[in-house]
């Protein structure tokens, strides 16, 4: 009996800890955004941050098809944009590759235990992407070439 | 007739594991080498941008081709009622699904991307001979499992014709398939003609047979099982029947070639002046798989003797492996054909081939792949017939055809 | 233990939702104005089958030894990022790296008359390597561009077996360097896209072709083939003009003159 007790008491205390130790970790969970990245100094991302969590991958995979298939390029849910807001810097201004041990991606898909393969093909720092941006704005022709957003990309 | 009795392969444990160790050590081996070449890309490989199907496309096409053509055996008995055949019939389901599992897996772990086998297998396009392919496979596989279940399970004895029936006919479509991944290729000379099905379907006859009669061999041997003089003779000739019925669509598949003034350059590379793949095409796919074999089969002593029948099997077997290599590998390194009356002299950087032969020098990881599936489909054999009851006891004539071995007494 | 924790877990998921909105109720008047989407560029307007991309070679203005286009299209497409693997053979690396255009000279067999030109994908109407992707993964746009769905692509390499013109290349080795408009990795298969990440944003232009006029030579025209006034029907009506294999039918978006 007395067995027994000692036992649930040490139950009780156990899972106390454990609850106290999954608050602290649950703290450090939103603490991924790199504080150099851009998206450190915007208050969302595209979506509700918590709805990014859960259904980030949905959203670029939808894009993803649109972007392939549909040529839709430089839209609100494109991996591009993630990189590019989320990569983190070193003091010397520098990239950091968002899938390196400790950044953005990585730091929560180690976590989560989640593979991650977009970065197999697509560029872990934003490089050569002004095509979309600045120098498309210069290239383009001057008639039926669509209105563009002047932007401040890298390179 | 006699019931036929199945029984366990009854070979010494010794024997049994020694085999099974060193097909594990194989087929390990095979499994290290597309884990190297998956890790590190297929630059450490023979195949480049001009032969992109090598070494384990051979073995793949090889293996799968000759799974549809075990289960010959099978198809006699049940669908032309050749009652010799029946006792044959068990071993010919087993072999037919090991050989087709063991080429699959080297087609798989030789995709660029064989983690996305799923994709494959939920993502369809069907105007793809491939996609077809990956249906006909795996009916393929299922069919004749149930086929083997109306063999084995006395209530599905009635099945069995319809099943084995059905089978007939996918297989006949499964080597069709395999042969059309090639023949309606209009981008390439060697292949773009339609007798390529025809020719993988009896190709498929002889090199499942020649595989099967070796498997039979082997195994009657290991546990001192007895196979009548009648049944061997029953046997090659069925092989040089199929031996010839090869080197008679491989002539047509050349004169087909020749008669097109456009593709007299592919035949001579093939026929004349191709080097290794003249080589082995005469040495190989004519002469070792093809009049060497018909030799011993039609040799009035020889074809009594089951060790020349079994030495004919084997060479129909490497042959084949020739006869492979120069489809699938002598027919890419053969350049395309874009400019008719120009020469290439330039294409690219100075590496980069056009207008020219392409070098490929098969790598050894590739080669151990291909060995792996081979050890893979030997495994299956080994462990199905030792566990559940695939061999008959005996092949004796009495045993097999009583009628046989009346008329011979 | 997982049921004492579940609770504590669904918690800080409640907690941080509710964090979560408050912080966006509190900041919604500012967010409209800060949000990343107002940063990134306005999305294109995608693709349509109004029109079909095509080009003209005129192997007449081709010059002999000029690589301007293939320099271009490596820089473009960050081919040129492409590392050779320690230990892989010089000359087969050049065979099995990616190459998306290549100069190609030719000598007539009867006449001894040399003519160069620039091969890439000829983004066929009738396409063999689409027809042959067991994924669907190959396949041609609505505005009649050839490419490959890299997110699909098994790397079977079925495509390059049947494409008559060598068009496609498979990615051999890791790639470490690549472009962020130019997604390149490990075991897929990939040829020229017309450049559609130009097309994609308003810029109709092709680097091979933008190369060629900036060495002079103008040899290569790009343009749309379904807009009879445009450049490159222009250029197609002046010139007699057939496609590579013409035989096979395959109505090429590429089309040659002088060969």
């Amino acid at each position: 009996m007395a067995e027994v007790l000692s036992k649930g008491v040490l139950l009780a205390f156990l899972s106390v800890a454990l609850g106290l130790s999954a608050m602290a970790k649950a703290e450090g969970v939103g603490d991924f955004v790199q504080p150099s990245s851009k998206a450190a100094s915007v208050e969302n991302c595209v979506e509700p941050t918590e709805y990014m969590r859960r259904n980030h991958f949905e959203l670029i995979r939808h894009q993803r098809d649109e972007t392939v298939y549909g040529g839709i390029r430089g839209a609100k849910h494109s991996l591009s944009g993630c990189v590019s807001c989320h990569v983190g810097y070193d003091s010397q201004g520098t990239p950091l590759e968002i899938d390196a041990e400790g950044q953005f991606c990585s730091s929560c898909h180690d976590y989560a235990a989640v593979e991650m393969n977009c970065f197999d093909c697509h560029a872990t720092v934003p490089k050569g992407e002004a095509w979309n941006h600045e120098v498309a704005a210069v290239h383009a022709h001057p008639t039926g070439a669509a209105p563009l957003a002047a932007t401040s990309a890298e390179r | 007739m006699k019931r036929i009795v199945y029984r366990e392969w009854l070979v010494e444990p010794q024997r049994y594991w020694g085999l099974l160790a060193m097909l594990a050590g194989v087929i390990a081996v095979g499994g290290l080498s597309a884990l190297y070449m998956e890790h590190e890309g297929h630059w450490v490989t023979g195949m480049t941008n001009s032969v992109v199907w090598g070494t384990p496309h051979v073995f793949a096409v090889f293996l799968i081709i000759a799974a549809s053509g075990a289960l010959n055996v099978a198809s006699i008995g049940t669908v032309f009622d050749k009652t010799a055949y029946k006792p044959l019939a068990r071993l010919s389901g087993l072999l037919a699904v090991a050989l087709l599992v063991g080429g699959l897996l080297v087609l798989v772990l030789d995709l660029g991307r064989p983690d996305r086998l799923l994709v494959a297998m939920t993502t369809y396009n069907f105007s793809s001979i491939f996609a077809w392919n990956i249906f006909l496979y795996s009916g393929f596989a299922a069919i004749v499992i149930g086929y083997l279940w109306t063999m084995a399970e006395r209530k599905g004895n009635h099945l069995q014709k319809p099943v084995g029936t059905f089978a007939f006919l996918w297989r006949l479509a499964l080597t069709t398939g395999t042969g059309s991944i090639f023949g309606f290729l209009v981008g390439r000379e060697a292949y773009d003609t339609a007798i390529l099905a025809p020719l993988f379907v009896v190709m498929s006859f002889a090199y499942g047979l020649a595989i099967y009669m070796l498997v039979l061999f082997y195994a009657f041997d290991a546990d001192g099982r007895p196979i009548g003089p009648a049944m061997l003779k029953r046997l090659k000739n069925l092989l040089g029947l199929f031996v010839a019925a090869v080197l008679y669509f491989t002539l047509v598949y050349h004169l087909t070639k020749l008669y097109g003034a456009k593709n007299s350059d592919i035949e001579a590379f093939l026929l004349i002046n191709g080097g290794l793949y003249t080589a082995l095409f005469w040495v190989g796919w004519v002469l070792i798989g093809g009049l060497i074999p018909l030799g011993i089969i039609y040799h009035p002593e020889l074809n009594k003797q089951r060790d020349w029948i079994a030495t004919a099997s084997a060479l129909v077997v490497a042959g084949g492996l020739a006869a492979m290599y120069v489809i699938i590998i002598g027919s890419q390194a053969y350049p395309q054909e874009m400019f008719p009356g120009h020469s290439v002299i330039q294409f690219g950087a100075p590496g980069d081939v056009g207008g020219r032969v392409a070098p490929y020098s098969p790598s050894f990881p590739e080669l151990l792949l291909g060995l792996g599936g081979v050890g893979v489909a030997l495994l299956i054999t080994a462990v199905g017939i030792r566990v559940l009851q695939f061999l008959p006891e005996s092949l004796a004539d009495r045993d097999v055809d009583p009628h046989a071995s009346a008329r011979h007494a | 233990m997982k049921n004492e924790s579940e609770p504590t877990n669904q918690g800080r998921r409640d907690f941080l939702g509710a964090a979560a909105g408050l912080t966006a109720a509190a900041v919604a008047p500012g967010m409209m104005l800060h949000t990343v989407d107002s940063e990134a560029a306005a999305p294109t307007g995608g693709v349509s089958d109004a029109h079909r991309w095509g080009l003209l070679v005129d192997t007449s203005k081709c010059a002999d030894g000029c690589t301007a286009c293939v320099d271009a299209c490596d820089q473009e497409n960050g081919l040129n990022l492409q590392s050779q693997p320690l230990g892989d053979d010089e000359l087969k690396w050049q065979n099995q790296r990616a190459t998306w255009i290549r100069k190609v000279k030719l000598q007539d067999n009867l006449t001894g008359q040399v003519t160069n030109l620039p091969l890439m994908c000829q983004h066929c109407e009738h396409p063999p390597c689409v027809d042959v992707c067991p994924t669907g993964a190959s396949f041609k746009r609505a505005d009649g561009i050839v490419m490959v769905d890299r997110h699909t692509c098994i790397g079977c390499r079925y495509c390059m077996m049947a494409c008559p013109y060598k068009a496609r290349s498979f990615i051999h080795e890791q790639v470490d360097q690549k472009l962020t408009r130019a997604p390149r990795g490990k075991g897929c298969v990939e040829s020229c896209n017309l450049c559609a990440h130009r097309l994609d944003t308003g810029d109709i232009s092709t680097a091979c072709a933008d190369a060629c006029s900036a060495e002079g030579h103008q040899a290569l025209v790009f343009g749309d083939l379904k807009d009879p006034t445009g450049p490159l029907r222009q250029a197609l009506a002046k010139k007699p003009n057939r496609q590579i294999r013409q035989d096979l039918g395959l109505n090429t978006g590429v089309r040659y003159a002088g060969i």
